[in-house]
């Protein structure tokens, strides 16, 4: 006996926009199930994962804070998947757009004035962009696998930010901390409307890259291009479009939207480089994708689902007494879901029992 | 050549009442069909008839809804293809399952169901294949040989199983007319022995000199049970596309002489291992002129056509020149603004995206040609869908295209039907040089014959037209001019009033210089 998947030569409709609710059901329902042999009340476990840090305002600010990232890096993911490219690295472009962006704050803290935080924010996004370069770059000349060579540019831009941080730019008044100079007033992103809590204008960012991308991929002929390029090269090439320009298009333009967080993030929560700054926004960003349909509005949506886990996962910490490691058992778990459903979307499981008939004239 | 034939008794195969419904949409209906021992039964039909639904049940590779199989006059339900050989029942497919860096032995050793020893098979399908004239190498390299041998390949390996049917999907459409005869020679062969064979076809002319019976469906329904060589060829297509196809008019001497399209000395190097290379092609087409390209799959014609549509860019400027403007440097964008239009021969992830919607694949191939009517909005490129969708409804009248819902999925539509919406956005935009590769390949009768007049008129008001095709018919029925193609190669075009059938056949093998055909009438 073995299993196939058939193709369904029909995709219900209704399933489509339901299959990311089912992934959500599957996974809480796998959360009572872990938390259950874990010897854990699941109920409350499921509460104070799920449903606390919504009954807060300060933790709503929160969640902003820890959705913008996951959202601005996931549309960009968005567009490059559709095209058919496989960028893995967005956490690495991430960080080389918080260091890009970092220059002027830690080089030059000098210099002063409104001009800053633009500069910052667009050297963010050309460091993320050139960052992602790289791996197009090998793509399109030597046939690389980008989904390899990018995963892989991930480490070295970790250990770059390692290094900067305990050596060139490790803040000499910062008694050999692994930091650099906290920003200047300056250099920071202000919070949205500070008296009621920490949300700065990174979410702001979030909303403005989620409705543009979505007008562009749904009314632009940019759009059109990414998705006939991700569908078929050869009908790509017969429309006059061209792929290798796609794969740098696509590795750009999700390189910069992950450097724009990464420096938003930087210049709006962290207040400085360290060695660590993201909790892997960019690896969570492909399950926020994926969750979201690709679709840039499904996408907003989703991010604030991952963002929920991670508070889940302090607050995990907190009242049940649980590894905060269980909000990457969440992600996980809803990765899977998600894209098994996908899959049971498109195709049929098939039980294939082998039973050879042994009549007729056979040799 | 039609033998006595055996009615009543001896029935190997029998379907009775054979239903297969999709959703709402029954693909199969109430089918009816007996094929008896030693004979060559014809299933004719339409694409979306119902055929390829109809052999899947028989094969074992979908199950039916309702009705009943009987082998030998046992009712059987056949759950696979192993079940389906196990019972005697052989398919050659349309499309060849082989893999080209394996050996022809390899290949066959990996469709058996039980383990034999690879030397033993291949002295066993080396004697098979010499007792059939169907002569080959089992030591050869599938990627080094021709169509023809790779499905000899595939019938060898069918008659090893030695099945008591064997079912042919439209196998002559990939072969030159004495391949084709070679293969018929094979199949009386196989029927002298008591084997039964049920033959897929559109060709009509094939039917009529092979087969015993015939099967005819239309809309998943039997139309028809006969004997072809009783009919002819025009009451059989009567009763695949249930009219009268309208014959195709063909006005003479409307040909200019400025020159539309032309190429000098156009070489390419083959880009993959299993890639052409064109060598030194010259073509000149006139105003008003047809150029049929003859010549058997695989022998560059879709190298030639990648370098006249741009897709491929040439090495020098000058080989290509459109409209007297040398073009070779220019991309496929760049030659449609000059007046060009194409169409390839793969449909589906080529001509279209076979999950966009048909008007999202008129943006495809017109968003440069007509950006001031599909777009707005200056840089931004902002799709105008109102614009688009008038425009797709447009060809979708013109070419009477059948279709379900307002703006479906290219996918959703039959072969026919989406051939004519391909080659309605093409002629839509008036263009003066036209180039087409397989124009009705897999097409309907119907829909065939509304592409070729709309390819004749299109000449007719002064365009420039080259099809390259494997149906000679078609390049009879259409061309004014024939030229062929072989390994890279292609002859000069000459009339199309002094080619014979023959005379091509030989220059598709590979036959130069000698003089065939001084008869000035074709076979046709």
């Amino acid at each position: 006996m073995r299993i196939e998947l058939e193709r369904r030569r029909q995709q219900s409709p209704l399933f489509s926009i339901f299959s990311p609710f089912l992934a959500l059901l599957l996974t809480v329902l796998a959360g009572v199930i872990i938390f259950w042999l874990l010897g854990k009340n699941p109920f409350s476990a499921l509460y104070s994962f799920f449903v606390e840090p919504l009954t807060e305002v300060w933790s709503l600010h929160e969640l902003t804070i820890k959705a913008a990232p996951l959202i601005i890096i996931a549309v960009g993911l968005s567009v490059c998947f559709r095209s058919n490219n496989w960028n893995i690295g967005a956490e690495g472009q991430f960080i080389m757009g918080a260091v890009a962006g970092s220059i002027l704050p830690v080089l030059l803290p000098s210099m002063q004035g409104y001009i800053v935080l633009p500069l910052m924010m667009l050297m963010g996004m050309l460091g993320g962009a050139a960052y992602a370069a790289i791996p197009a770059l090998l793509k399109t000349r030597f046939n690389t696998n980008e989904i390899l060579s990018s995963l892989m540019l991930v480490y070295v831009a970790q250990l770059f930010l390692d290094w900067l941080v305990r050596g060139a730019w490790r803040n000499p008044e910062g008694f050999n901390f692994p930091e650099t100079r906290e920003f200047h007033d300056y250099a920071i992103l202000p919070e949205i409307v500070p008296s009621s809590g920490p949300t700065n204008y990174g979410f702001v960012f979030a909303i403005i890259v989620t409705l543009l991308t979505w007008f562009m991929m749904r009314h632009m002929l940019k759009g059109f291009e990414v998705s006939v390029l991700g569908q078929s090269t050869r009908a790509g090439r017969f429309a006059g479009f061209s792929n290798s320009k796609m794969v740098f298009f696509a590795f750009l333009f999700s390189g910069a939207l992950a450097g724009l967080a990464g420096i938003s993030e930087v210049s709006g929560a962290i207040e400085r480089l360290q060695p660590v700054i993201s909790p892997g926004y960019g690896f969570t960003a492909i399950i926020v994708a994926f969750l979201g349909r690709l679709n840039p509005l499904g996408i907003f949506a989703a991010g604030l689902v991952l963002a929920l886990t991670y508070l889940g996962g302090e607050a995990a910490q907190i009242s049940i007494g649980l590894p905060d490691k269980i909000a990457d058992v969440f992600q996980g778990l809803l990765l899977f879901f998600v894209l098994g459903c996908d899959t049971l979307i498109n195709y049929r499981v098939k039980l294939v029992f082998d039973r050879t008939v042994k009549e007729g004239g056979v040799s | 050549m039609v033998e006595a034939r055996q009615d009543g008794d001896d029935c190997l195969l029998e379907v009775r009442d054979l239903t297969k419904i999709f959703g709402e949409f029954r693909a199969n209906d109430g089918i009816d069909l007996k094929i008896n021992s030693s004979e060559v039964h014809a299933l004719l039909g339409e694409n979306g008839a119902g055929k390829s639904t109809l052999v899947k049940m028989l094969f074992g590779s979908l199950e039916p809804s309702g009705g009943q199989i009987y082998w030998k006059g046992d009712p059987v339900e056949i759950r696979s293809p192993g079940q389906a050989r196990a019972l005697g029942i052989g398919m050659v497919f349309q499309h060849f399952s082989l893999f080209e860096a394996l050996t022809v032995a390899e290949n066959i050793a990996l469709s058996m169901d039980n383990d034999v020893p690879i030397e033993k098979l291949a002295d066993q399908a080396e004697k098979l294949s010499r007792e059939y004239g169907l002569p080959l190498d089992p030591n050869a390299h599938v990627a080094d040989l021709s169509v023809g041998e790779r499905q000899r390949i595939e019938i060898v390996r069918t008659l090893l199983q030695n099945p008591e049917l064997i079912i042919l999907d439209e196998p002559t459409s990939v072969l030159t007319p004495q391949e084709a005869d070679k293969l018929f020679e094979t199949l009386e062969k196989i029927r002298s022995e008591g084997r039964s064979v049920l033959y897929i076809s559109h060709r009509l002319e094939e039917v009529k000199r092979l087969c015993d019976r015939a099967t005819v469906l239309r809309h998943g329904k039997v139309t028809g049970a006969c004997d072809p060589g009783q009919e002819t060829a025009a009451s059989l297509a009567r009763m695949m596309v249930g009219s009268e196809v309208k014959a195709v008019t063909q006005h003479a001497g409307s040909a200019g002489d400025e020159v539309l399209l032309q190429t000098n000395g156009l070489s390419a190097p083959a880009r993959t291992p299993f890639a052409v290379a064109l060598k030194n092609i010259n073509l000149s087409v006139n105003r008003g002129e047809i150029i049929g390209i003859a010549g058997v799959a695989g022998n560059g014609q879709s190298e030639l056509f990648e370098m006249l549509s741009g897709e491929f860019l040439a090495h020098d400027a000058n080989a290509i020149a459109i409209g007297g403007k040398p073009v070779g440097k220019l991309d496929i964008s760049g030659r449609r603004l000059l007046g060009a239009a194409f169409v390839p021969e793969e449909r589906h992830g080529h001509a279209a995206v076979s999950q966009m919607s048909l008007s999202d694949n008129m943006i495809l191939a017109r968003h440069r040609s007509d950006a001031k009517v599909f777009l707005e909005g200056g840089p931004l490129k902002i799709i105008n869908r109102g614009a688009v969708k008038t425009a797709a409804q447009r060809i979708v009248e013109d070419m009477d295209v059948r279709k379900s819902g307002e703006d479906p999925q290219a996918s959703s539509l039959s072969g026919g039907n989406l051939q004519k919406y391909i080659v309605g956005r093409e002629l839509d935009r008036q263009p003066s040089v036209m180039i087409v590769n397989q124009p009705t390949w897999g097409v309907d009768a119907g829909a065939a014959s509304r592409i070729r007049q709309a390819l004749i008129d299109l000449a007719e008001n002064g365009s420039a037209v080259v099809i390259i095709s494997q149906d000679l018919d078609e390049i009879f029925e259409v061309a004014t001019k024939i030229a062929v193609i072989n390994e890279g190669t292609l002859t000069e075009a000459e009339p199309a009033a002094d080619m014979t059938l023959e005379r091509i056949g030989l220059l598709m093998g590979g036959v130069h210089g000698e003089d065939h055909g001084s008869e000035a009438s074709h076979a046709h």
